[in-house]
């Protein structure tokens, strides 16, 4: 009987905290060893590019056509490209650029994205057609057309890069969390929400979105990867990033050029974008099972 | 010689979280041309004690541990993968519970029944399909060269139910295992389906096991009763000794779990104002296979009129039962009257007020006062909410409550509704179905209403634990001054809890009355036709 007692009053203790989702979430993260692993790895990136231009050993545009492309020694970790500059520093450069159109275009597309389509989908009827209806006319618009019109009325710039990417990447999320919530909706639980009184931003922001973590989580990681390659593609293009300012994407297209020659310059790009993305999926997946009260515990 | 004998079978399942021992120690017998049922609450593993003999469980983590299966003198436990084929295909056929979901969709139904033909046997297509038309027809398919082109959406439940008898008889088993063939069906589809059931066996003369946890469709069908509680055999005889004279007390548990008898009239309810009163409460929904460019007049006769002029008042402190069919309505208008689903026409007075053109703003002071309980207690709470959050939720939205006072009140809830307070942390996955409704009651009775609508709200249940939340359910309702609209599709539970009833049918009342007084002389033909489905007691060891 005492060891009820005071089990429960632990729990009191406990449910007087506030327990929610996200505080249970984060214990059975701190359980899942890969999962943290993949969140140190990418904090520590993270870190190392906030602080890029403090640290990096030497200037990202300082070059050195004497040295020319050098193989990785003691004076550069990485090696030198054919210009010879550093390669630490360009990958470090690089990965300011690439996380945070990485992190900065995924969040805006989550965020519209994840609202658009529980909005469409919980209200459904007109309201959903027509919101539908406006993120296939977006779908339908050729991307490239889009951003090169962006380019040409707004000129180049870093933000407009984000936007005109964010802007394309949340037209799937807003359809995979459409579906989530069409499932969802007619769940009791929901009618139950309904009958209580609830507000209906209530039943979205409580039990609409936090039932659609597991796809968007996936999804999530898997759009900052294609959002860094898109960046990529859009530099080659003209239209993002311009040398001597560098992002991963750009070092790698580089790199391919000449693989065969100075084999370092694809290497340590794809490295770091690669150890970037395992730690990104670990993540997720630690994060999908940790949202999901299902998972066991213990 | 018995055509099965089963010998200390034990199916073990590995899991993470150690041994679960599934099936411990069983041992019985069938003959040719007998029944034997197997009677217990959900996970006491009688489904699985059969699916092992077939080989349906999913190994790993499951494993036998140990025991003999003699069919027919061959040990099904120890053949190999390809005679277990052999087997399944021509000696034994299984017949699952929900016919909804055991018919491949995308295939007509003759199409499947025609399957284990074409290649187990060898059988030519056109000679295969004159078969499947005889079996149709043997199980009371009408019409059935039509329906052998049917696809399985296009057939009611019960007739998809008579369709999977005749996939399981087309190969002229030896032996069908049933698990709950009727638990998915209304009661007057049930009767016919045991009925044909019995019929098909007696001139067959297959041996049949029958899986359920209701023991009084056990007492009309089997003639030998095995109880199985966790893994493990409690009590087996004849049917008829069985209940007459059941020897374990868990038996005499399930067996007094039943609803039974009839509630006590509560005492004199005031009749002069009546809590809720409906009026020619309409709802229909449009049929969209009617084109949109057809007449106005053909849209009007072709909407789904799920909720028909349907009147009825409720008075204070009363239960009112409301008994039909799927398909009836019941549901329909009981979520009519929250304003969960649309109301076409008709009125509904509240406590003097008609809230029938309510907006949402004007129902929010209301719904505080009118609540629901609904029927599955798996979808009806938030997988991701504990139960602290869900019993919170309503507080904290009326204002009943503050940060500071909300775990006491939550903890009185849950005290309540019979939940240890220990539980507060909990998901509702962490729960058993039982527990999970109390905690879906506890949530409607949060915000004191004066009036719920308790849609089904035992029939996910076991017995035993749909006695438990009944009693609960009266307890309640004498505590806190309840109303209550109870909808349910078992008669027994009705009669157990309601002071009237009211019979659906189609959408229309067929009947309402003081519920004793409409059961001892029913008098509308439904009504009689509904009663008399009922499983009995009386029929035991037919």
């Amino acid at each position: 009987m005492v060891a009820i007692i005071t089990n429960t009053d632990e729990v009191l203790a406990s449910a007087e905290q506030g327990t929610s989702l996200w505080s249970d979430a984060w214990v059975r993260l701190r359980r899942n060893h890969l999962a943290l692993a993949g969140l140190g790895i990418l904090i520590f990136l993270a870190i190392v590019s906030l602080l890029t231009p403090w640290i990096a050993p030497y200037g990202y545009e300082a070059q050195n056509l004497a040295l020319g492309a050098t193989p990785p020694s003691w004076q550069h970790w990485f090696g030198t490209d054919i210009f010879g500059r550093d390669l630490l520093t360009r990958v470090m450069y690089g990965g300011r650029m690439s996380l945070m159109v990485g992190f900065v275009a995924t969040g805006v597309a989550l965020v519209i994205g994840v609202l658009w389509g529980t909005v469409a989908g919980y209200a459904g009827g007109r309201v959903d057609a027509v919101m539908m209806r406006l993120v296939d006319i977006l779908y339908a618009l050729p991307f490239m057309i889009f951003i090169i019109l962006l380019m040409v009325v707004f000129g180049r710039s870093i933000l407009l890069l984000f936007l005109a990417i964010g802007a394309v990447e949340w037209l799937t999320m807003a359809r995979i969390v459409r579906g989530q919530v069409q499932n969802l909706r007619r769940q009791e639980f929901i009618e139950a929400a309904y009958s209580l009184g609830l507000s209906r931003w209530r039943i979205v922001r409580k039990h609409l979105i936090p039932n659609t973590l597991g796809p968007v989580i996936v999804y999530t990681t898997l759009t900052i990867p294609s959002v860094m390659l898109l960046e990529a593609f859009l530099s080659f293009l003209g239209l993002g990033v311009q040398p001597p300012e560098s992002s991963w994407g750009l070092l790698i297209n580089n790199g391919v050029e000449t693989m065969e020659e100075y084999p370092w310059l694809l290497i340590f790009p794809g490295l770091a974008l690669s150890i970037t993305l395992f730690s990104l999926n670990f993540l997720g997946d630690g994060l999908r099972d940790a949202l999901d009260p299902r998972t066991s515990k213990d | 010689m018995a055509l099965l004998k089963v010998t200390n079978l034990k199916v073990w399942f590995h899991t993470r979280n150690g041994v679960v021992k599934a099936v411990d120690d069983v041992s019985f017998s069938v003959d040719a041309g007998q029944t034997l049922g197997i009677v217990g609450e959900s996970g006491s593993g009688k489904s699985v004690c059969c699916y092992s003999l077939v080989d349906l469980i999913p190994k790993p983590p499951g494993k036998i541990e140990g025991g003999t299966a003699l069919f027919n003198g061959e040990d099904l436990l120890t053949c190999s993968a390809q005679r277990m084929g052999e087997i399944r295909g021509n000696d034994i056929a299984v017949i699952f519970q929900d016919p909804m979901t055991c018919l491949n969709p995308y295939l007509t139904v003759g199409e499947q029944l025609i399957e284990p033909l074409l290649y187990h046997r060898g059988i030519k297509r056109p000679e295969a399909r004159l078969q499947a038309i005889d079996i149709l027809n043997e199980v009371g398919i009408t019409n059935p060269e039509r329906r052998f082109n049917s696809y399985p959406h296009e057939l009611s439940g019960g007739m998809r139910q008579r369709v999977m008898i005749a996939m399981a008889l087309i190969a002229e088993p030896k032996l069908i295992i049933c698990d709950e063939p009727t638990t998915a069906l209304d009661v007057t589809i049930q009767a016919q389906i045991l009925k044909l059931l019995r019929e098909l066996q007696q001139k067959r003369q297959v041996a049949v096991i029958f899986i359920t946890h209701d023991l009084a469709v056990v007492s009309e069908v089997a003639n030998d009763v095995l109880v199985m509680k966790n893994g493990k055999v409690v009590e087996r005889g004849t049917t008829a000794e069985l209940f007459a004279n059941p020897k374990e007390e868990y038996t005499q548990k399930l067996i007094a779990a039943i609803p039974s008898g009839v509630k006590p009239l509560t005492e004199s309810v005031p009749k002069a104002t009546p809590l809720l009163e409906v009026n020619h409460l309409r709802t229909w929904f449009r049929d969209y296979s009617v084109g949109l460019f057809s007449s106005a007049a053909l849209k009007l006769e072709r909407n789904i009129k799920a909720v028909d002029d349907v009147s009825l008042t409720i008075q204070r402190r009363e239960i009112l039962g409301v008994v039909g069919e799927s398909g009836s309505g019941k549901s329909t208008l009981g979520r009519a009257i929250l304003g969960l689903a649309p109301r076409t026409a008709g009125q509904i007075i509240y406590d003097g007020q008609d809230i029938t053109q309510y907006s949402a703003r004007q129902m929010k002071p209301l719904r505080r006062k009118m609540q629901m309980i609904f029927q599955d207690p798996y979808a009806s709470l938030n997988p991701r909410m504990t139960i602290f959050e869900t019993l919170a939720e309503p507080l904290l939205v009326h204002g009943l409550a503050n940060r500071k006072t909300v775990t006491a009140q939550v903890l009185e809830l849950m005290d309540d509704v019979g939940l240890a307070r220990a539980y507060i942390r909990k998901y509702p996955h962490e729960f058993s179905g039982g527990q999970r409704q109390r905690i879906a009651i506890g949530r409607a009775i949060a915000t004191k209403p004066e009036f719920i609508v308790a849609d089904e709200p035992v029939s996910a249940l076991d017995v035993t634990i749909q006695a438990q939340i009944l009693d609960l359910i009266l307890e309640l309702v004498n505590k806190h001054n309840l109303t209550m609209m109870f909808i349910s599709h078992d008669l027994g539970v009705v009669r157990y809890i309601a002071d009237r009833v009211l019979v659906l049918h189609r959408g229309k009342v067929e009947e309402q009355g003081i519920t004793e007084e409409l059961w001892a002389a029913p008098q509308a033909d439904y009504t009689k036709k509904l009663l008399g489905a009922i499983p009995r007691f009386a029929n035991a060891g037919m």
